[in-house]
């Protein structure tokens, strides 16, 4: 069984996201970017999945920039067997673009799983998934905690509102993968190296056919209202008297 | 115009998060239907139809509604939309599983996350956990829109709407509800709780997350959050999670105790009213956000403030 797993290269976690002074977006200069933390879970999955002997091939892919082939590297050095990056030539793509992109990736590839993170950490759109299961009118697992595939099919443990669900999903199908449905390996310095002589290939966005017109323009990106600095108090009783008399919240 | 506000709910009652999304729907424009899918949720619908400005309450039952499905919301409510210039749900994790599947269907651009209405077409929405805000203009005929609710104030009670039944359509057979664990409590719900007392990682064990935070939670009468750190290391359930890829909250008092304050959890609760945070490392961030700090050990500062509290 094939798994496509897309991958995103977006500002590293670490960082701190500065707003640009002319309001067009979050400077991303000189700034270090790695892998979407959520795909790197998706990408983990993956790869238990097929030492368990449940997926034969792990088809990492991304839309973005040429620099995207690094996070690429990443998920082939974690184990996935060969990469595709759809050269998107500095457009930066809405969810809805990427959806009918990978759709287009999907019906050369023939994979019966997508699983992919639930959302990227930059747009925190979490959309996708959910979009590309739409357009391919696959089943949707989302927000998955736990994942077990057998006969044909994907039992899917869902972080919801109020708790946990289980559902099942006949495959082909889209999982999208919360936080604690794994923990990523690093990869070793072997592993690294061998990821280097794995096939890369880069595919033209053009060539796909997808229509990746913007349905969004952005106006303008601002830095949020801070909030005003408070004071320390010091001892409990002090901190019970300010919030009844001068918080008013007790 | 129109626009349909897909309620959020558990069939027995309507959640606050949908009055919050109607604030944000009159915000939009037009004649406002809220659609009421699940099972036996005629009580749910009966509580949105009193949301004073909604023109009629739409009813939808079936076993897969109730359940959830995405599929089943997608083959409900695709059709539904001819009529409509625009679906807003709530960002709850519900919404967000069964949202982007609607646009994409109608081939529209989702607007996630929705702080506010500035028109018909233009939404302001935090990126990168919140540390910037995108006004974004949607070229799509029809808009999807989610809707966070902790950035509107509830729309007022007062309205008497008509209530129309739906037939379900079939039900999707290739996804199917197995089972469900859901956290029962007798506390408020964390998402529209008043008061929110939050644990960390410095607790250092379910045992201790339990007998620190639930009393002061109960002396407060408030709901029980969590930071990532926490619920990762499995000190308090997922559900419990307050962050940028959790549940965002905005009480009129948080109470972060133990909490250092990673990017992550701030993106989550950043707007509450007040906020409190009880940390023995003065430097911790989480300082810089509160109106009130307290450096001191939680283990002597919680039981303090327990009997300072009477």
């Amino acid at each position: 069984m094939k798994a496509l797993v897309p991958v995103k290269r977006v500002i590293d976690y670490n960082v701190k996201p500065r707003v640009k002074a002319d309001q067009t977006g979050v400077d991303l200069a000189n700034v270090k970017m790695s892998m979407n933390p959520f795909d790197e879970i998706s990408v983990e999955e993956a790869v238990r999945l097929k030492e368990k002997g449940v997926l034969s091939e792990i088809v990492a892919v991304s839309v973005g920039p040429t620099q995207a082939q690094e996070t690429l590297r990443t998920a082939l050095a974690m184990g996935a067997d060969r990469a595709i990056l759809v050269d998107a030539q500095g457009q930066d793509l809405e969810p809805l673009a990427v959806a009918k992109v990978l759709k287009a990736l999907v019906a050369e590839e023939s994979p019966e799983l997508v699983i992919i993170g639930k959302q990227s950490i930059d747009g925190d759109n979490n959309a996708v998934g959910q979009m590309l299961a739409a357009l391919l009118d696959w089943p949707q697992a989302t927000f998955a905690s736990e994942v077990e595939i057998a006969g044909g099919k994907a039992k899917v443990t869902r972080e919801v509102d109020g708790g946990l669900q289980t559902i099942e999903v006949d495959l082909p199908a889209v999982i999208t993968v919360d936080l604690r449905l794994n923990e990523p390996r690093y990869a070793s310095l072997p592993n690294i190296m061998k990821a280097k002589k794995k096939p890369l290939d880069v595919k033209e966005l053009a060539s796909l056919g997808a229509d990746v017109s913007p349905r969004l323009k952005v106006l303008k990106v601002t830095e949020p209202p801070k909030r005003a600095g408070g004071i320390k108090v010091d001892t409990a009783a002090d901190l019970v008297l300010k919030l009844k008399n001068e918080a008013g919240v007790l | 115009m129109a626009v349909l506000v897909i309620a959020d709910h558990d069939n027995a009652a309507l959640k606050d998060s949908t009055h919050k999304t109607v604030t944000a729907a009159q915000a939009f424009g037009g004649d406002i239907d809220v659609l009421v899918a699940g099972q036996n949720a005629r009580a749910a619908a009966e509580a949105a139809a009193k949301i004073a400005g909604v023109r009629k309450v739409l009813l939808a039952e079936s076993a897969e509604l109730g359940q959830g499905l995405a599929e089943a919301f997608d083959a409900l409510v695709t059709p539904l939309m001819a009529n409509y210039d625009a679906v807003f749900t709530p960002a709850t994790a519900q919404g967000k599983n069964l949202s982007p599947r609607i646009a994409a269907r109608l081939d529209v651009a989702q607007v996630s996350d929705v702080i506010e209405v500035v028109d018909a077409s233009t939404f302001v929405r935090p990126i990168y956990a919140g540390n910037a805000l995108e006004t974004v203009q949607s070229a799509d005929a029809k808009k999807v829109v989610t809707v966070r609710p902790t950035a509107f104030k509830p729309a007022a009670e007062g309205g008497s709407a008509a209530i129309e039944s739906l037939a379900a359509p079939a039900a999707p057979a290739k996804a199917r509800f197995v089972e469900q664990k859901l956290v029962k409590s007798a506390r408020p719900e964390l998402a529209g709780a008043k008061i929110v007392v939050s644990g960390g990682r410095a607790l250092g064990s379910a045992e201790e997350f339990q007998r620190v935070i639930e009393p002061l939670a109960d002396k407060l009468g408030a709901a029980v959050g969590a930071s990532r750190a926490a619920v990762d290391a499995g000190y308090a359930p997922n559900d419990y999670q307050v962050g940028q890829t959790g549940k965002v909250v905005a009480p009129e008092l948080y109470v972060a105790v133990g909490i250092s304050g990673a990017i992550q959890h701030l993106a989550g609760m950043k707007d509450s009213k007040v906020i409190v945070a009880i940390n023995k490392d003065p430097e911790a961030p989480i300082f810089q956000v509160a109106d009130y700090g307290l450096v001191a050990d939680y283990k002597t500062a919680v039981p303090e403030l327990l009997s300072a509290l009477g």
